[in-house]
Parts: structure tokens; sequence; C-alpha cells
């Protein structure tokens, strides 16, 4: 199939930058989108053009490097589906399609589509860890977890941290994300003793690092590529409001 | 947003349910005008309770506000570099709305203050005639006050119907089950209140109330 992409340039941190055209042919419909863009990037670099710079490592939906909004959407069309998951079938034949970097201040664009997402390790910073003793690992079931706590942790924990949820966000927001982090973590016996210093801290550190405030929009939940629910972010609420409440 | 948003849905209730008192005819209307001056006497001297009323209200709206501005000026922030292709975003046309919406219904209360509180705009104008105030501003040849005043109403229903789950989530509400619940009490709230409100000036405009 042969399509046109509308690509975001950015020659580094401080140039403007701009959308460029770009004719990609005989692309198979099977292939993904990455693998379409490897293609656009192999005939860039023999035609002695720049290749489009995007982040990817797994290319099997699980790392959480590959970030583009993909005709205005975070990870493009498909539901609960990353960049490297997304296939070109999903496309038609000569359509255009628009390919942007994630958009938000606290994630500046280092060049192209890759951008600099240390603002998430400085949200797991504040409060991503529990305390355990070090030594031989604790044999397994000497602490029970009910099983309705352990689906809704694991269903948290498989936030893969690709910030497609600020990318979505009209105010630009981590929220889905810290919500996430706080919830996988502070369901488990074993994130009890930080519980309340967790919250606190990591939306302090999810402030501190510029991104906006939530309004409950939803956005964060639609094109999450694992479809954390938007649920947590009301447990979130809740236990800051009762972190804050311990601190008075 | 959420405490003050909600202490002012309350009001909008209570408002509601006594603008209903139109309907038992003039005299029940007025009197209940009058007593609305009286409550908390004698504890406290006469129309005191309605200036703390006036007084706390002010303080939640100025409290929404400055929290509204706050989000919308680190909405605006967090994301310098806009997208040059951004389609709808996928929320309800109320959450999306939010905003200017909520300019709107600004807009509206100090005009509505100005009509039927200080009487400054309002045809009739005299104090402690409610139901005859209300009558002649309503009247049919007042069509565009009739005309704003829907809008305006509409625009606090669907600032609610989003505003009302939106304050449940920031509280805490974190089940998918009541999550299901809230959405469609905030459906409901929202409607009702925006028929109860609307059935006034609709009520004049057909010859019910004159």
């Amino acid at each position: 199939m042969d399509i046109q992409v509308r690509v975001w340039r950015q020659s580094g941190p401080t140039d403007t930058g701009r959308m460029v055209s770009y004719d990609v042919k005989d692309i198979s419909p099977d292939a993904s989108f990455l693998e379409m863009l490897d293609v656009l990037n192999e005939k860039l670099i023999l035609d002695g053009d720049d290749p489009i710079a995007f982040d990817h490592d797994c290319r099997e939906g699980i790392c959480g490097a590959c970030s583009m909004v993909i005709d205005g959407t975070a990870h493009g069309p498909e539901k609960a589906t990353t960049t490297c998951q997304l296939h070109m079938r999903h496309f038609k034949q000569g359509d255009t399609i628009d390919v942007e970097p994630w958009r938000a201040a606290a994630f500046p664009v280092i060049k192209d589509l890759v951008v600099d997402r240390t603002a998430f390790d400085q949200i797991i910073q504040a409060g991503g860890y529990i305390t355990a003793p070090t030594g031989a690992a604790p044999e397994a079931h000497a602490t029970p977890v009910p099983k309705a706590d352990a689906d809704l942790a694991f269903e948290a924990a498989t936030c893969i941290g690709c910030g497609a949820c600020v990318a979505a966000c009209p105010n630009g927001s981590a929220m889905l994300f810290t919500a996430a982090k706080v919830a996988h973590l502070g369901l488990m016996p074993q994130g009890q003793p930080e519980r309340d210093t967790r919250v606190i801290d990591m939306l302090q550190a999810q402030d501190d690092a510029g991104f906006g405030g939530c309004t409950n929009m939803g956005e964060c939940s639609q094109v999450c590529p694992k479809g954390i629910p938007l649920t947590l972010i009301g447990r979130l609420n809740s236990d800051y409001r009762k972190a804050v409440r311990k601190q008075l | 947003m959420a405490v003050t948003g909600l202490l002012l849905v309350g009001f909008l209730y209570v408002h509601m349910i006594g603008n209903l008192k139109i309907f038992f005819g003039e005299e029940t209307f007025d009197h209940y005008a009058h007593w609305l001056r009286s409550i908390g006497t004698p504890l406290l001297p006469e129309a005191w309770y309605l200036y703390i009323q006036r007084g706390v209200l002010t303080v939640a709206v100025v409290g929404h506000i400055v929290a509204a501005t706050i989000l919308a000026r680190r909405a605006r922030l967090a994301r310098p570099v806009k997208y040059a292709h951004r389609p709808k975003v996928q929320g309800s046309y109320a959450a999306r709305t939010m905003r200017w919406g909520g300019v709107i219904v600004l807009l509206f209360v100090i005009y509505h203050i100005l009509d039927l509180t200080t009487l400054t705009l309002n045809p009739h104008g005299v104090h402690g005639e409610v139901y005859r105030n209300v009558a002649e501003d309503f009247a049919p040849g007042r069509w565009y006050v009739t005309l704003f005043y829907t809008l305006s109403i509409v625009a606090v229903g669907l600032h609610l119907r989003h505003g009302l789950f939106s304050a449940a989530r920031t509280l805490g509400q974190q089940s998918p089950r009541s999550a299901v619940v809230v959405r469609a009490a905030a459906l409901v709230l929202s409607v009702t209140l925006v028929v109860g409100y609307l059935s006034v000036p609709f009520a004049v405009l057909v010859g019910l109330v004159d």
C-alpha cells in the first residue's frame, strides 16, 4: 500500500520543529507502524537525508518505549495497543497519516519523535518503592493477599510507563500514571509502610515536573495501551485525602 | 473544585425548590420570599442569615474560580507546543465545555443578581413583589431574556453533569460499580435541575404564571 506520512521533524531540543511530508510506497499491510518508519528511514538514509528519530525497544508491546501520536491519538487508532503493535492494515491506501511526539512541557523533545521521559523516573523515585528486609527471600505464602487486591494491583502494575496518558490528557496531567503506581504498591501488604508518604511525595514530584492537574476527562484511560482503569485516579485521591488528614 | 462546587450545587437545589413555590400563587411565593429574610430570627437580626449565606456562597464561587484558573493555567503551561492534528477529545461534550461553560454561568449569575436580587435590570423592580418581578421579567415580549436564561440554565446543567461525577472522583470514588451509579446520578440530578429551573420562565411564557 502507498501512503503519505506527515512527521514532526525537530533536529534538537532548541529547534522549533515542523511537520514534513513523506511518500511511503509498497508497504505491506502486515508491517507494523514502526516497520513502516524503518522502511522510510532506509530510504531517507539512501537519499542522504537524516533518518527520523523515534523511540522503540521490545517491539512486542511491553516495554513502553514507543511513543508517538498518530493522527492525534497516542499510539494510534487501535484500542489498548502500543505503536509497535499497530499494523498498517488499520490504515487505507492513500491515507495521509500525521505523526507527532508526545506533547508536554515535562516531556521535552530531544529529536524528532523522541521525548525525554525523565519526569516519570522522578515520580517513581519520589515514592515508587517499598521497604523490604534484605537477606533470604521470605516464604511466598507467609503474607496473605486477598485475590481481589492482587488482581487490581496486577492490573495497575501492567502500566508500562509509556506516557500516552500525558500525551492524550487535555491538561497534560500524569495522573493516571501516578495513580497506577500508587495503587499497585498501595494495594499490597508490602506497600503499606510507605502508603501515606508515597501518595503525597509522588503527587508532589508530578506537580514539580510541570505536569497539569487532573479534571477527570478520561482521555488517559481511552488511549492507555494497557487499559489502566480511570477508577484508580479515585483511589489515588482517596489515599491522598487520608494521608493529608493523618498529617494534620 | 469539588468541595466548593458541591456547596454551590446544594444551594442550587434549595433555590430551585424555592422557585417552584411560584406555582402556588402570588401570595404564597411572596410570603416565601419574605420568610427567607426572617430565617434565623430572633437569634439573628432580620436578613442576617441571608447575608451570611451570600457571604459563604461568594467565598465558594471565588474559591471555585481560583481553583479553575489555577488548573487552566497549569494545563496551558503543561503543553506549550500544541498538536498539529488533534481530533475532538473523546470525553463528553459536558466535560469539554467545563471552562467556557463556567464563564457563561458566571456572566449569567452576575446578570441574574442585577435582575432579580438588586432589581436594577428588572422591568417591574419592586422589592417584596417577587411574583410580579418574575412574571414581568419573563413576559413574552422579553423573549430574549427567557432565551438567555434558558441557555444559561442548560450551561449549568452541562457543567453539573461532568462536575458532579468529577467531584465524586476527586473525593475518592473508585469502584467501577459505583462509578456507574455516580454517572447516572449526575445525569438525573442535572436534568432535574434544568427542568426545575426552566419550568418557571416557560410557565410565564405560556401563561400559567402571570
